[in-house]
């Protein structure tokens, strides 16, 4: 039930596209994890008959793909796991959709994930929380959830996501999937629906680094819709290499620091000294300013979500409450549209943002971020990657932190500085505490992704990690 | 020298709106909304759909350089968009996208007639914008029973420009306008004819006091009016003992004052910060090349058309309020007789496009020249000109074509001339009569002239010409005080006729 781009391939090239998305339909139809939100079979299913008697051609014709729920599909409800959007069936698709239209895919349907990606664990959705395949009662991490446990519970090949603050590799680790956060510019924002701008990429998903790979060379690549948009092209697959040799890699020691639990860190260190093994030089680096990145991220974070969600007003799509004036209207769509979390975001951004706290708040943490950055560049004058934990644990209880908002925030601590450096960072299955997946977390400096992927990719073809599957399915 | 008596601040904030590009200033919805339904000209980024993202028009901020230099403002080394967060239906993304630190340009001014001679009115700042969409009622806003929202004006490029407080009275405020108005439509950016191209918030203060900013200003005169009340009001408040406080007020249109809306305590809070999804731009280099397309403008314009073409400075200031009129001056001054051509084009064509609510493209220049031609070698009356330019106007045709048919053509020897002179030859008692005030006298010639033109003149211009000919003694109506009147005797008769017309009737064996 689980299977690559090339097994998936050959199956449809044997039978057909419409057997394969039937397939992972029915297999999402009977499934408990909540891993999705809607499903378009209809559609698919269409899609996909179009698809294999054309003989349409693409890097993934027929395959199945899920999209996060916070990406725009045309004519797909597209809601961010949110009440307020609950209905809202945009008119046109996200860029990253176009991409893999034209590639062929198949949408099959969008992933649950935390209201608006916020949150580490997808309970914060409308819809319910998705469960862990490793173990039912685990949250798969989150915001991106819903994606990752798809992947992980074959009910989807490949998924998209978005990574704000760690919402593609939090997950990715929990659920013991490849998961990828590309530079800064790298992928069109053009559609994704903003949690905050300055921060956040899309990113793919999938069991293998060669099949994110993939997914990334079709969803990558310049759109002039997004002015933040990079004017390159990216071809990864055809250059992923099993060599490390030369490789030189740095171990930022403060990511390694209180609160992570010693079998995570066991296993990063272990998969560190693998790497060495292939031919990797190891030396330790210092970036004294990532104890400030929690703070910095959460209000920049907070302070462009308050803005960004000021559009959810009941007046053109979404929730609409009886009618009465405009300030009764808002207020109450407001009001019964967000959930708590949500709630808290913007008040605790809007706050950050107004007179007399800008400068202590928002301004403040626009001078941490431009030190972290400085962290960065200082590193990878002297090494190729940084090789970090993904998350300090494995994936913990569903219940167990939801009502303590600020045990959930430090749980970002080893992905964060890396949305506010901009930089690409992947995560990837290196090893199991007592049956749960750990992810190791490689950072390349920015648009070099071919040095992670490869990093990935060998450690992939040099380890079985990603080869365990969830019993159960 | 202007006292300023009551110590009158006024600084101005104008928006602009770019309404002559192609495109609105983040999406590619065409601008050309106005004879089009509601919601027709709209995007995901317009609506401010979820996932959308703006993308700068570069024809706009072109634009608003060209304006920043227009008005003699530094262009800055790079500029940024920032987002005003506030509610309101018409702004679909619950804020705005602006400029706050980083403007396109600022530092500049604008010289103005002022109270007491040349007044110069510093420019804080010239600044991109976004505009919201518009709300709609039906009938008037407190009775109708709910509000409809356009969003084609959504996202329409705004320039807002923000004067320093250095005008002194609502006069001074108005000309700064009607100069703004001018400059910026010499730059062929924006139709100041289409609704909502300008509007004007203003900032008023008295004797060193706090400033109340008047919002819904629509018109130039209704800014003047708002200011004119305000002074009063705020006269008043210091007169009874009290304090002037800074708020925001309402101007109402219809009753011609303002009401407060919010004060201070009570101010938006707007929580700038920049737009994430924009760019700062470099534009620091565009500046130069954009320098180089701008046209004369209006200042240099004026002086130069008194200096070239020894013209009236009143008229040179009226040719040069418009762009098109100046270049429509300066073409026909270039094969006509410049001043007579200032005279009839300021005076006359203005006068007529204005009260049609016309501009200068709807009359042609080869028409113009046609009637000053005609005037320069006498083939009509200025009042037969004034004739052809109305019907000009109003039917179309050409000037040749109205002369025919009007029978406006002055011809020596003219059939309606030798007739009239044959008609009060022959019944000199009509004449005399006309001319000793019984005014009935006169049908009796009309008829005459009628019967001996087999009908084929227009009987008001035979009236016309005889009573040209006995009430002026002259006839044609040219260069009155330089003709010398005679009485010649007809007959018995005794009557008054210019030297011409006496020598013509001497030449026709009548006398």
């Amino acid at each position: 039930m689980w299977a690559s781009i090339n097994e998936l391939k050959e199956k449809i090239h044997a039978g057909s596209s419409e057997e394969v998305v039937a397939e992972y339909l029915e297999r999402i139809g009977r499934s408990k994890l909540n891993a999705f939100i809607s499903t378009s079979g209809e559609s698919a299913i269409s899609r996909a008959k179009e698809i294999d008697a054309n003989d349409i051609e693409g890097p993934l014709a027929g395959i199945p793909v899920a999209i996060k729920d916070n990406i725009s599909t045309r004519c797909i409800q597209t809601t961010c796991a949110s009440n307020i959007l609950k209905g809202y069936v945009p008119p046109y698709d996200a860029h990253v959709i176009e991409r893999l239209k034209k590639a062929g895919a198949v949408i099959i349907g969008k992933t649950n994930m935390d209201e608006f990606a916020m949150g580490t664990s997808t309970e914060t959705s409308f819809y319910g929380a998705t469960k862990n395949p490793w173990d039912m009662e685990r949250v798969p991490g989150g915001s991106s959830g819903g994606s990752a446990a798809a992947v992980a519970g074959g009910e989807a090949p490949i998924a998209l996501g978005s990574d704000t603050g760690g919402s593609v590799r939090c997950p990715a680790s929990f659920c013991g999937v490849v998961g990828l956060k590309p530079t800064y510019g790298v992928i069109s924002r053009y559609g994704l629906i903003a949690y905050a701008n300055s921060l956040e990429q899309i990113g793919p998903f999938a069991t293998s680094v060669r099949d994110v790979t993939t997914l990334f060379d079709v969803v990558a690549g310049y759109d002039p819709r997004d002015s933040t948009s990079v004017d390159k092209e990216v071809n990864y697959s055809s250059s992923l290499e099993n060599n490390v040799k030369g490789l030189r890699i740095g171990v930022p020691e403060e990511y390694f620091g209180e609160g992570t639990d010693e079998k995570v860190e066991k296993a990063v260190r272990d998969s560190i000294n693998t790497l060495e093994e292939l031919g990797a030089k190891t030396t330790t680096v210092k970036m004294p300013h990532t104890k400030y990145a929690l703070a910095a991220y959460y209000i920049i974070a907070m302070s462009e979500a308050s803005s960004n969600l000021a559009r959810f007003d009941g007046m053109r799509y979404g929730l609409r409450t009886e009618d009465s004036d405009w300030h009764t209207t808002f207020s109450q769509v407001r009001a019964s549209g967000f959930g708590d979390e949500v709630k808290r975001r913007i008040l605790l951004g809007t706050y950050a943002l107004s007179a007399g706290y800008h400068d202590k708040y928002y301004l403040k943490a626009l001078k941490v971020r431009t030190l972290i950055k400085q962290d960065f560049e200082r590193a990878f004058k002297d090494v190729d990657v940084l090789i970090t934990p993904t998350m300090p644990y494995p994936a913990f209880k569903l219940g167990e932190k939801i009502d303590d908002p600020i045990s959930l925030y430090l749980a970002d601590v080893d992905t964060v500085p890396i949305n506010l450096a901009g930089v690409p960072s992947i995560s990837v299955p290196c090893g199991f505490s007592g049956g749960l997946p750990i992810g190791l977390q490689i950072i390349g400096k920015h648009f070099d992704e071919a040095t992670i992927l490869r990093a990935a990719y060998t450690f992939e073809e040099n380890t079985d990690f990603h080869t365990k599957r969830p019993e159960g399915m | 020298m202007y006292d300023n008596p009551d110590g009158v601040m006024i600084g101005l904030e104008v928006h602009v709106q770019l309404n002559k590009l192609k495109t609105k200033v983040f999406c590619g919805c065409v601008t050309d909304y106005h004879n089009d339904p509601p919601n027709s000209h709209v995007c995901p980024v317009c609506l401010g759909l979820p996932g959308s993202m703006p993308v700068i028009n570069k024809k706009a901020v072109e634009a608003a350089i060209k304006i920043g230099l227009a008005l003699n403002c530094k262009v800055e080394e790079h500029t940024q968009f920032y987002r005003k967060n506030y509610y309101y239906p018409d702004l679909p993304k619950g804020f705005q996208i602006t400029q706050y630190d980083f403007p396109i340009s600022s530092g500049g001014y604008v010289m103005i007639e002022g109270e007491d001679g040349e007044l110069r009115v510093g420019i804080t700042r010239a600044h991109m914008e976004e505009d919201p969409g518009r709300l709609v009622h039906e009938g008037t806003i407190d009775k109708s029973k709910y509000t409809l929202i356009d969003y084609n004006r959504s996202g329409m490029a705004l320039i807002e420009i923000v004067s320093d407080p250095d005008m002194r009275s609502p006069k001074e405020a108005r000309r700064y306008l009607d100069k703004l108005r001018n400059i910026v439509g010499y730059l062929d950016v924006f139709d100041g004819n289409l609704e909502g191209a300008m509007r004007v918030d203003a900032n008023i203060s008295i004797m060193g006091g706090q400033r109340a900013e008047i919002k819904n200003i629509s018109s130039f005169k209704g800014a003047e009016r708002a200011l004119l009340f305000e002074i009063v009001r705020q006269k008043n408040v210091l007169r009874r003992g009290g304090v002037v406080v800074q708020e925001t007020r309402h101007f109402d249109e219809a009753r011609e004052i303002t009401l407060s809306m919010r004060t201070k305590e009570e101010a938006h809070d707007y929580r700038y910060f920049p737009e994430p999804d924009l760019v700062p731009l470099k534009i620091s280099g565009w500046a130069p090349a954009i320098k180089e397309t701008l046209p004369e403008l209006p200042d240099a314009r004026r002086m130069r058309f008194v200096e070239q073409y020894g013209i009236k400075d009143d008229h040179a200031k009226a040719l040069t309020s418009e762009l098109k009129l100046a270049i429509f001056y300066e073409d026909v001054a270039k094969k006509a007789d410049p001043k007579t051509a200032a005279v009839w084009v300021c005076d006359v064509l203005k006068g007529e496009l204005n009260y049609r609510d016309l501009t200068v493209e709807a009359f042609k220049k080869e028409h113009m020249l046609s009637v000053l031609e005609l005037l320069a070698g006498r083939k009509i009356t200025e009042d037969g000109a004034v004739d052809i330019i109305r019907t000009l106007l109003d039917k179309g045709g050409s000037p040749e074509e109205i002369i025919k048919e009007k029978g406006l053509v002055i011809v020596a020897g003219d059939i309606v001339e030798t007739a009239a002179l044959e008609a009060i030859v022959e019944n000199p008692q009509a004449a005399a009569d006309y001319q000793a005030g019984k005014v009935k006298a006169l049908n009796s010639l009309v008829g005459v002239v009628m019967k001996k033109t087999k009908g084929g003149a227009d009987a008001r211009k035979v009236r016309e010409v005889l009573i040209a000919i006995l009430s002026d003694g002259f006839y044609p109506p040219i260069e009155r005080e330089k003709i010398e009147k005679t009485i010649i005797k007809i007959g018995d008769v005794m009557v008054e006729v210019s030297k011409p017309i006496a020598n013509l009737l001497k030449k026709m064996g009548y006398v």
